[in-house]
């Protein structure tokens, strides 16, 4: 028997929830949860666990770009059944990472995963570039100003290197959200690509009637930019919306509850480019990441642009940093007049905050230093 | 579904890095659909926005959420993605798999799918992208029937909860994460799959500091494992780091010369407090001044261990932008014992408080980080019965703009300005 859709509830199983950890668990892990003494990185994208019981395990981690086929899956699962006793499992990044019982078994994998072409780059340990946390992009999603995973091909293609190796002050977290709805980890990223519109909504008063509830709209906008209104459509008054062009900064959320209000433009939309943010507590605090680029043209395929920016700003915090600087640690121990000098980035009023609680991002002090953008 | 041109994607299928592009032309030899997911995108990149209608409402009885609805706007040119809805599955603690599990969840989802997904959604489900309406109910009884796995949650509910990799992997875990986000997804199936809430609402689950499942930043309530006694010396390790015999950080900088260990430059000039010294050869740490920041530990993981007496710090409110602007979560129970041995009752009972009151005053689409900056933090912590703390707070107010209640002040709020004339003329 299977689904009925005369009696849709006859049968019917809910509320099981996830299936438990514990049946996918490695031997290895099984026997050590919570026993690990501790790990070291063998080699770029291998760690190794030491456990209180003198059991080991290498991890064996590899790059994926998460948009995956069934295929691919397939893939993964039959290295897992050849090298790991049929397990694996997937990092927080959206890496996957087989695991083996000894050091022996570690070769014959890597050499394994070497012979598949580029489907299994194995790297995103310690302190270099790991996978870009990401969103759907234009494959799925209604509100997105730029693509997700062209971009991130594109980016991590130059930043390749970087991945299968630890050279860097510390590790470098890339995100991108392609709307500011920033579903990720946009906000609290080393260099976060974020997709932004730069035309207000058009509002089309010939469906707004019956798609959109008008209040919701109304309270969607974080400025008040958007007003009650009425319209004529075919001879007829109808309830709808305006928009104060002088308030609205793009943000595309009145488009998120209303169907109505489409802002999507091929030269409007783009990139915005921020840094310094992070979400350990290691030395400093948490941060969230700072607007420094405020727009770059989404030049499809390849985004050459965004794949320039985001290289400059990663080669001046590779050649200033001291060990263990996170990229926001460097920005604002050197200053952030000196961040945009070092890394050749145009300073403009974009840069500026003038929202809300915008004054505590002023400098209130005599200190500052002297660099090109004083004439 | 007819192949089509696609000049611009083929264009990633070079380069190091794997190609979904590549990827997805594989996929379109067992399922031709994928060719029009191709050609749908390719057709982005051309015009240069998105071919995706707005939302769209699909779903399976009995739930208000788990399938985010998605149609294309031009259907007869790409038919295989007319209808696109993303299935979102819950997934196991860890991102822990069997072959087994995945080569049965695949054949599902060639069965009834397009045959692409995502591993992982930001939040944590397995993403299962693109099939037809008529295809939910049968993929649903096949996934609960066969499976025995469930949807993960959309919409103004509690969405799926994700955790580090915890004690499984990890020395420095100073709780169960594992344990956490499994028997706290099967508490509350109902909050995740029937939404009631004013908005969306997140736990994510950091066995340390480290945070890596990024809790502090992308959930609601935030449970961060640390701990209140001594970090662990080995002090004989200490002397090998010391001597250059262990490679510091787990040698995750081993790709470049950085010059020798220096335990003062790299260790104990770098901690936050201040807190370090070496005395005699050892290394002496006053804890009393530590805020357990991990600097140090994970610097020299065979030298150093998180104290014994392990717990959480219980943090609330992060989200995104959207609508007055991006927070963390911030700290609002220093300390909490995190066990499954009393089924996790403090934190159940703590988001339970949490809850009665938001889903009682939450604006609509507030979230509840939001709604705390809106009342204010005394007010939050009055309506949690928590005692302030100088721990919640990163420093005073500066402001003098200070309510008092009427019965805080002596003599009340009531007064007669007859009497005060008769002091104070006009």
């Amino acid at each position: 028997m299977g689904y009925n859709p005369d009696k849709p509830m006859d049968g019917r199983i809910s509320d099981l929830g996830p299936p438990h950890y514990e049946q996918f668990f490695p031997p290895v892990i099984k026997a050590n949860k919570g026993k690990w003494l501790w790990h070291e990185i063998t080699q770029p994208g291998v760690l190794m666990h030491k456990s209180e019981t003198g059991d080991e395990v290498y991890s064996i981690r590899c790059g994926t770009a998460r948009l995956v086929s069934i295929e691919y899956i397939r893939e993964v699962c039959d290295i897992a059944d050849e090298f790991c006793d049929g397990y694996l499992r997937f990092t927080t990044r959206n890496n996957v990472e087989f695991m083996v019982d000894s050091k022996e078994k570690v070769q014959p994998l890597l050499d394994n995963l070497a012979s598949r072409g580029n489907k299994f780059p194995v790297g995103g340990t310690g302190a270099g570039v790991t996978n870009i946390v990401h969103t759907q992009g234009w494959v799925h999603c209604h509100t997105p100003a730029t693509d997700a995973s062209g971009v991130v091909k594109a980016v991590m293609d130059e930043l390749f290197d970087y991945f299968t190796s630890m050279t860097l002050p510390a590790q470098v977290r890339i995100a991108l959200a392609c709307c500011l709805n920033m579903c990720g980890a946009v906000h609290a990223s080393d260099i976060a690509i974020l997709g932004v519109h730069r035309k207000p909504p058009m509002i089309d008063h010939t469906r707004i009637t019956g798609v959109c509830e008008l209040p919701l709209a109304i309270a969607s906008c974080p400025l008040g930019a958007v007003k009650p209104a009425k319209a004529t459509v075919d001879g007829k008054e109808i309830k709808t919306v305006q928009v104060n062009v002088d308030r609205c900064m793009f943000c595309g959320n009145c488009y998120t509850m209303c169907p109505a209000m489409p802002l999507a433009d091929p030269e409007g939309d783009g990139i915005a480019i921020l840094v310094g943010g992070k979400v350990s507590n290691r030395i400093s605090h948490p941060k969230f990441s700072k607007l420094v680029i405020p727009f770059l043209p989404n030049t499809t395929p390849r985004w050459p642009e965004t794949v320039a920016a985001v290289k400059k700003i990663l080669e001046a915090y590779a050649a200033d940093a001291n060990k263990y600087e996170r990229l926001g640690d460097w920005a604002e121990r050197i200053g952030w007049e000196k961040f945009f000098e070092k890394c050749d980035i145009p300073f403009t009023d974009k840069s500026i905050d003038d929202y809300r609680l915008a004054y505590d991002t002023w400098r209130t002090t005599t200190q500052f230093k002297y660099t090109s953008h004083i004439k | 579904m007819a192949k089509h041109e696609t000049p611009l994607l083929d264009q990633l299928e070079t380069g190091p890095w794997p190609s979904f592009v590549t990827d997805l032309k594989r996929q379109a030899a067992t399922k031709p659909e994928c060719w029009d997911i191709l050609g749908i995108l390719e057709l982005s990149y051309k015009d240069r926005i998105t071919h995706w209608k707005h939302g769209g409402i699909v779903g399976v009885f009995g739930y208000g959420g788990g399938i985010v609805g998605r149609y294309a706007d031009m259907p007869k040119q790409f038919p295989g993605v007319e209808h696109f809805h993303t299935i979102r599955v819950a997934q196991p603690s860890s991102k822990y798999y069997s072959t087994a599990n995945l080569r049965q969840l695949m054949d599902l989802w060639e069965k009834h799918g397009s045959g692409m997904t995502n591993f992982h959604g930001s939040t944590g489900d397995i993403i299962l992208l693109g099939t037809r309406t008529e295809n939910l109910e049968p993929f649903f009884w096949d996934l609960t029937h066969d499976m025995g796995q469930d949807l993960g949650g959309s919409g103004s509910n509690l969405r799926t909860p994700a955790n580090c990799i915890g004690h499984s992997r990890c020395e420095w875990s100073c709780y169960d994460t594992e344990e956490a986000c499994y028997h706290l997804t099967q508490h509350y199936q109902d909050e995740i799959h029937r939404p009631a809430f004013p908005y969306k609402f997140k736990f994510k689950f950091s066995g340390c500091p480290n945070d890596c499942v990024a809790a502090i930043a992308r959930s609601d309530v935030s449970v961060i494992g640390t701990w209140r006694d001594e970090i662990r010396i080995d002090q004989a390790a200490v002397k090998e780091y010391v001597a250059g015999n262990y490679p510091p950080n787990g040698g995750s900088h081993s790709g470049k010369d950085w010059g020798k260990f220096d335990i003062q430059k790299e260790v104990i000039d770098l901690c936050p407090t201040d807190c370090m010294w070496m005395e005699g050869g050892e290394l002496k740490i006053d804890d009393t001044e530590c805020t357990r920041c991990m600097h140090c530990i994970n610097v020299m993981p065979r030298a150093l261990r998180p104290g014994a007496d392990q717990g959480a710090s219980i943090c609330v409110g992060a989200k995104a932008p959207i609508l007055d602007g991006a927070q963390f979560s911030t700290l609002i129970v220093p300390f909490m014992k995190v066990e499954k041995e009393n089924e996790f009752e403090e934190l159940i009972e703590f988001i339970e408080s949490i809850w009665d009151w938001w889903m009682e005053v939450g604006k609509n689409r507030e979230r509840v980080g939001e709604t705390m900056q809106r009342v204010g933090l005394p007010t939050f912590l009055k309506v949690m019965g928590i005692e302030p703390i100088p721990q919640h707070v990163k420093e005073p107010r500066s402001n003098p703009y200070v309510f008092w209640k009427e019965e805080e002040v002596e003599g009340g709020f009531e007064r007669d300005v007859e009497e005060f004339r008769r002091k104070h003329a006009a």
